[in-house]
C-alpha cells in the first residue's frame, strides 16, 4: 500500500446519545480511490467531513500529511481545504449563482487569476465532465446526474490533493452512474490527486476502487486492496457484498 | 387488608405527584438552557461577524446587491405603513386637540412622536416581517441543502460571505428607511390635519420645527440603527441553527420573526428609557 496521505487514528464521535463512529482507524493510500463501504447511516460522511475538517471527533486525531487538522485554527483549516475537493451527494451548487460562477467560485475567491483566466478554467473544468455548454445555466435547470458532476467541477477546479466524494451514484439510473464512475477514474488519474469515495453501489466500487474499507458499528472491520477485501472470510463483509438478508448484520 | 391497600394507593399518588413536578422541572429546566443556548450562539455568531467587520474582510459587491434586495424594496411598504400611521394619528389627535385648544401642537405631538418612536419602530417591524424572515429561510434552506457545508468546503467562511453583507445592508438601509417613514409619516399627518381639523401648513410645521430638534432624529435614527443588526443577526442565526428539512425551514423563518419582532419591542422601550431620559 502506497504512503497514506490521511489518517483516522482511534476516532470517536458522537450525536447526542448516537454512537457513530467508535475508535475507528482508516488510512488513504496517496494517490489511489478509496471507497468507504457499510450500512446506511453507518457513519461514512460522518469520516469525509472528519478529513476535510468540517467536523471534529470527540476523541481521536485526524492526519492529513502528518498534520491533526483537530487542533487547526479556522484559518489553518481554511487553508487546508483549499487543497482538498469535496463533492456533496446532492451536489450543493449555491442555488442564486450559475454552474460557472459555482465552478468559478474557488477560483475567484482563492486566486489572484484574471477574470479571463478563471472562465478559461472553469469552462476547461466545466468540459471534463461534459457539461460545458451548462455554463450560464442556473443549477435548477439541471438533471441529477448533471447536478453531480456539476459538482464534481467545482471539487477539482482548483486541483485539489484529495477529491472525497459522497455517494456520487445515489439516486442516478445505470447509465448514468456509470458515466459518474468513469468520470471520477478519469479525474483522479488527470489530477493525480487522492480520491475517497462514499458508495453503495458495489459495480461502481469495483469499476473504480484500488482499496475499499467497511465501516461497521462504528470501526473499520475490513480494508485493502478491492480483491482482498471481496475475498474476505469476515461474515459481516460477505454479507454485505452478497447483499444478503442471512446473516450476522442485524436488520 | 384494606390499610395495606390505602397505603399502596396513598404511595402511588404521591409518585405521581412527584412525577409530574419532576416533569415541570425538567421542563423549565429545558426551556431556560434552551434559552441560555440560544443566547450563547447568537453572541459567538456577533463577534465572529464583529471580527470579520473590523479586519475589512467585507464583499462590497455583495453588500450593495443586499442593500437593494432588504433595503431598496422594502421602500414601498415602509412608506404605506408610515403614511397611514401618520394619517390616523393625526386624525385622532387633531380634531380633538383643536377642540380643547390645542391645534397648535398638533405638529409638534404627531412629528415628535413619529421621529422619537413610530418611525423607527415602525421601519424596524415591518422590515423584520419581510427581510428577517427572508435571511432565515435562505440561510436555513442552504443549511438543510448542504450549501453552507460547501461554502466550508471550499476554504470560505459562511459568516463573512452570507452574514456580513447582510449586517452591513440592513445597518446602512434601516436608518434610511426610517429617514423616509419619518418624512412621510409627518407629511400625511400634516395633510390630514389640514382635512379634518383646519389646522394649517405652515401652523404645524412651525409647531413640529419648534419641538423636534436635531438630537432627537439623531437618537431615532440611531435605534434604527440597533434594530437593523437585531433583524441581521436574528435572521442569519435563525438560518445557519435550522434542522430537519423543509418543515425546519418554515420553523426557522417563524421563529426569526417572532423573536425579533419581541426584541425590537423590548429594545425600543429600554433605549427609549436611557437615551430620553430627562428629556
Amino acid at each position: 500500500m502506497p504512503e497514506a496521505i490521511a489518517r483516522l487514528d482511534d476516532v470517536s464521535v458522537r450525536f447526542g446519545d448516537r454512537v457513530v463512529l467508535q475508535n475507528c482507524s482508516l488510512e488513504i493510500a496517496e494517490g489511489a480511490i478509496t471507497c468507504i463501504i457499510g450500512m446506511s447511516g453507518a457513519g461514512k460522511s460522518t469520516i469525509l467531513r472528519l478529513l476535510d475538517g468540517l467536523l471534529k471527533p470527540d476523541s481521536g486525531h485526524v492526519y492529513l500529511h502528518e498534520n491533526d487538522i483537530c487542533h487547526m485554527r479556522e484559518s489553518q483549516l481554511i487553508e487546508m481545504r483549499t487543497k482538498i475537493g469535496f463533492a456533496f451527494q446532492f451536489a450543493a451548487l449555491f442555488d442564486s449563482m450559475t454552474v460557472g460562477e459555482n465552478v468559478s467560485l474557488p477560483l475567484r475567491e482563492h486566486t489572484s487569476l484574471s477574470e479571463k483566466e478563471i472562465f478559461d478554467i472553469a469552462m476547461h473544468t466545466l468540459d471534463g465532465v461534459g457539461l460545458a455548454h451548462t455554463y450560464h445555466n442556473m443549477p435548477a435547470e439541471l438533471s441529477g446526474g448533471m447536478l453531480k458532476r456539476a459538482g464534481f467541477a467545482r471539487a477539482v477546479v482548483t486541483n485539489p490533493e484529495m477529491v472525497l466524494y459522497d455517494e456520487p451514484t445515489t439516486g442516478v439510473d445505470p447509465i448514468v452512474t456509470h458515466l459518474l464512475t468513469d468520470t471520477i477514474k478519469r479525474l483522479r488519474k488527470q489530477l493525480n490527486a487522492t480520491a475517497v469515495v462514499i458508495s453503495h453501489d458495489l459495480q461502481s466500487i469495483y469499476m473504480m476502487a484500488d482499496y475499499v474499507a467497511m465501516l461497521f458499528e462504528g470501526a473499520i472491520i475490513a480494508s485493502g486492496p478491492v480483491d482482498e477485501v471481496r475475498k474476505s472470510a469476515n461474515p459481516i463483509v460477505q454479507q454485505f457484498l452478497q447483499g444478503s438478508e442471512v446473516g450476522p448484520i442485524p436488520l | 387488608m384494606a390499610q395495606v391497600l390505602r397505603e399502596v394507593e396513598d404511595s402511588q399518588a404521591a409518585q405521581a405527584v412527584e412525577r409530574v413536578s419532576i416533569g415541570a422541572l425538567a421542563s423549565i429546566g429545558r426551556k431556560v438552557s434552551d434559552i441560555f443556548e440560544y443566547a450563547g450562539g447568537l453572541t459567538l455568531l456577533m463577534w465572529e461577524t464583529a471580527k470579520t467587520i473590523f479586519r475589512l474582510r467585507i464583499r462590497f459587491a455583495e453588500t450593495l446587491n443586499q442593500c437593494y434586495l432588504l433595503g431598496y424594496q422594502s421602500l414601498i411598504i415602509v412608506l404605506l405603513t408610515s403614511l397611514f400611521t401618520g394619517m390616523v394619528f393625526s386624525l385622532e389627535s387633531a380634531v380633538q386637540a383643536v377642540q380643547y385648544g390645542f391645534g397648535s401642537f398638533v405638529g409638534g405631538i404627531v412629528s415628535y412622536t413619529n421621529v422619537r418612536e413610530l418611525g423607527p419602530m415602525l421601519t424596524a417591524v415591518v422590515v423584520a416581517g419581510r427581510v428577517c424572515a427572508a435571511i432565515a429561510a435562505e440561510l436555513g434552506s442552504m443549511e438543510v441543502t448542504e450549501q453552507i457545508e460547501a461554502l466550508q468546503s471550499l476554504g470560505l467562511a459562511p459568516v463573512r460571505f452570507l452574514v456580513v453583507p447582510r449586517l452591513l445592508a440592513l445597518m446602512i438601509m434601516l436608518p434610511l428607511l426610517t429617514i423616509f417613514a419619518d418624512v412621510i409619516g409627518v407629511l400625511g399627518g400634516q395633510w390630514i390635519a389640514h382635512a379634518q381639523a383646519h389646522i394649517g401648513y405652515q401652523d404645524f410645521m412651525s409647531s413640529a420645527r419648534q419641538t423636534v430638534g436635531f438630537l432627537d432624529v439623531v437618537k431615532g435614527l440611531f435605534k434604527s440603527f440597533i434594530f437593523g443588526i437585531v433583524i441581521a443577526m436574528i435572521g442569519a442565526y435563525q438560518g445557519l441553527t435550522t434542522k430537519g428539512g423543509a418543515a425546519g425551514v418554515g420553523k426557522a423563518a417563524t421563529s426569526a420573526v417572532v423573536t425579533c419582532i419581541i426584541l425590537i419591542f423590548i429594545l425600543n422601550f429600554v433605549m427609549s428609557y436611557f437615551l430620553y431620559a430627562g428629556a
